[in-house]
């Protein structure tokens, strides 16, 4: 595929005797936003941990941005790391910064813009995630559950990376701030040209944002594609995602 | 994809015969690219007041969200330094992209904080730290209190204690301390009999050494050097438990359930440390005397059976009474101080390493301070 961002091919991983994936293939398009779904424990935080260099893979091949991670060169990783933001599920900010210096952390490290403008893009961005402006000057843990998600995702967005990964974004907030949070997601793309990968079990965001999703089950990925292509799939582990009492209303709704 | 690599962003200015000035900005405008524009930027946004300003910015290539908020900036500024401002040529994605982050620019940067709010910092810190070791104090009170009611309830009604809870705590923070207790008594009791050995060899007296080991090490340095080792041993790991237990909720769940924490956490914490504290000085006095003796015997050539007859005749049974009547208000100290900093934890993780430091430093400062009121209180009433 010429456009893809990322492919996984063949990966097969295994903690011990537990074999998490065996053959996992799919591929990302530039742009899109692409999920991956699964029950607990189908390994898609696994999968994504190996996109970003958290994980190795035992066998198989993922490239990111044409590069190959298990073969990758240091200054190339440094490289890829520059083009990704990343947001993890608890929001793993540094709870010693407050949370514009916890945003404005990789343009302080990575460039040499003065200071002042760093504080005004790191307040920007806070601001950009829906966050009230006094937010810049407080402390991990003075936030809500919310506020965490949004600082954090601030802070992946801080360097307009290409790609954003995105851990259950929308887990833990409320429906009215998991829409607003699809809806920025959106926007985000639109303006900064992001390809987004999300894992997510928010049956609501995989039907209003995600483009293209995976569904992992049984060591491998069981459907991709499109929302219309993968409700299709006889496949008993997508029939019950979406056959469930959520689903249905979702479905009877319509998109 | 490293032909992606930017081009540097350049801003050039020129003024115009009539006075206007006419800025044209090029290249690419992100992040590693803007690190000089930035500068002369400011510089130019500085300088000109009053002007009317044609900011040509048609051959700007790829902008990301610093590049438009240096543009952004340098717009506000130059607005509030009341220039006419007149943008000509935007792209329709830079358009879109400036619709967007002016929305949520920040209003213009304050720069440093007025001189007098500069001079007054020093006092505003040290109100507050006036103002937090205030507060601290009284919920250390009222922590004080909660628990002296627990422990009067748990005197009162025995089958209220948790045993097994105490039983694990004396075996976590009293058995498991016993080797590093032994050596360092060991070594205190080699310390003392070496420096005492060379002054008393001096006036031939040499078998006062064994007064000089027994009292010191009985009264004294048995029970403060056991007090400082198990304050750092155990008091940390008092606020540290409790501080995780403080972040993970399980604080709360307990709470919850209708499991006091005072009751399940603290009071056992508490009188194991009671229990054990008084029963390792005890086995510090015999491991320090010992090696008071084994060196007394190396150096003073002074045999076992005169050392320990000596002993005998000195040391009086009340002075090993005194180093343990100190132990339980130790133990009191250190455990009350160790829980108390744990329930202080907040929700971050560095809290836990500030406070655990606290602990420590809190606990030893008062039980040696606790030391000194006893010496006092002992010397006047003539023990």
């Amino acid at each position: 595929m010429k456009n893809a961002i990322i492919t996984v091919s063949d990966v097969v991983t295994r903690f011990g005797n537990n074999v998490v994936h065996e053959g996992i293939n799919l591929s990302i398009r530039r742009g899109e936003i692409y999920g991956l779904l699964g029950g607990s424990g189908s390994g898609k935080s696994t999968l994504l941990k190996e996109m970003i260099m958290l994980l190795r893979p035992q066998a198989g091949e993922v490239r990111v941005l044409g590069r190959n991670l298990l073969t990758v060169s240091r200054s190339d990783a440094a490289f890829l790391r520059h083009q990704w933001g990343v947001l993890f599920q608890a929001g793993a900010l540094y709870s010693s910064l407050t949370v514009e210096e916890n945003v404005g952390i990789k343009l302080r490290e990575y460039t040499d813009l003065p200071a002042a403008l760093i504080r005004d893009v790191a307040r920007m961005k806070i601001t950009m995630v829906g966050l009230p402006e006094e937010a810049a000057a407080l402390y991990p843990a003075e936030l809500s559950g919310g506020m965490v998600k949004r600082a954090a995702l601030a802070r992946a967005l801080a360097m307009d990376p290409q790609l954003l990964f995105l851990d259950e974004p929308t887990s833990g907030l409320d429906p009215i701030s998991a829409e607003a949070f699809d809806s920025l997601i959106l926007e985000l793309r639109e303006i900064l040209g992001l390809t987004v990968v999300m894992v997510t079990h928010d049956l609501d965001s995989i039907w209003t944002i995600v483009d293209r999703f995976a569904v992992l089950g049984e060591h491998k990925v069981i459907a991709e594609g499109t929302l219309n292509e993968v409700i299709r799939n006889p496949h008993p582990i997508v029939r019950q995602f979406f056959g469930g009492t959520r689903g249905r209303i979702r479905s009877r709704d319509g998109k | 994809m490293r032909s992606t690599r930017s081009q540097n962003a350049v801003i050039k200015w020129r003024k115009q015969d009539n006075g206007d000035i006419l800025l044209k900005s090029s290249g690419d405008w992100t992040i590693d690219s803007l690190k000089d524009t930035a500068g002369a930027l400011d510089e130019i946004s500085r300088a000109n007041r009053n002007v009317s300003i044609r900011w040509e910015v048609s051959d700007v290539g790829r902008v990301d969200s610093a590049g438009m908020m240096l543009f952004i900036r340098s717009y506000n500024e130059l607005k509030a330094n009341n220039c006419a401002i007149e943008i000509i040529g935007a792209k329709s994605e830079h358009k879109k992209m400036y619709r967007l982050l002016r929305r949520y620019a920040p209003g213009v940067s304050g720069g440093k904080p007025p001189f007098f709010s500069r001079f007054l910092k020093p006092f505003h810190g040290v109100g507050k730290s006036s103002v937090s070791f205030v507060v601290d104090f009284m919920e250390f009170l009222s922590f004080v209190g909660e628990n002296f009611v627990n422990l009067l309830y748990a005197l009162l009604h025995p089958h209220f204690i948790r045993v097994g809870a105490v039983v694990k705590n004396i075996e976590e923070a009293g058995v498991r301390a016993m080797p590093i207790v032994a050596l360092t008594s060991f070594l205190i009791g080699v310390v003392i009999a070496y420096q005492g050995a060379v002054q008393l060899e001096k006036f031939g007296a040499n078998i006062f050494i064994v007064d000089m080991i027994a009292l010191s090490i009985t009264r004294e340095l048995g029970p403060l050097i056991t007090a400082i080792v198990v304050a750092g041993r155990t008091g940390s790991s008092y606020t540290a438990q409790l501080g995780v237990m403080k972040i993970t909720e399980e604080i709360d769940a307990m709470r919850t359930m209708g499991f006091d924490p005072h009751r399940f956490l603290v009071l056992p914490r508490i009188m194991a440390l009671m229990i054990a504290l008084p029963l390792m000085i005890f086995f510090a006095d015999i491991i320090g005397i010992g090696a008071g003796m084994f060196i007394s015997h190396i150096h003073l050539h002074l045999s076992y059976v005169e050392f320990i007859h000596r002993l005998q005749k000195v040391l009086a049974v009340k002075h090993v009474w005194i180093g343990i009547f100190k132990a339980p208000f130790f133990a009191w100290l250190i455990a009350s101080v160790g829980c108390f900093r744990g329930f202080q934890v907040s929700k971050s993780t560095e809290s836990i390493g500030r406070y655990t430091t606290i602990s420590v430093v809190n606990a030893i400062f008062l039980v040696i301070a606790c030391d000194a009121l006893f010496s006092v209180i002992f010397t006047e009433l003539g023990i």
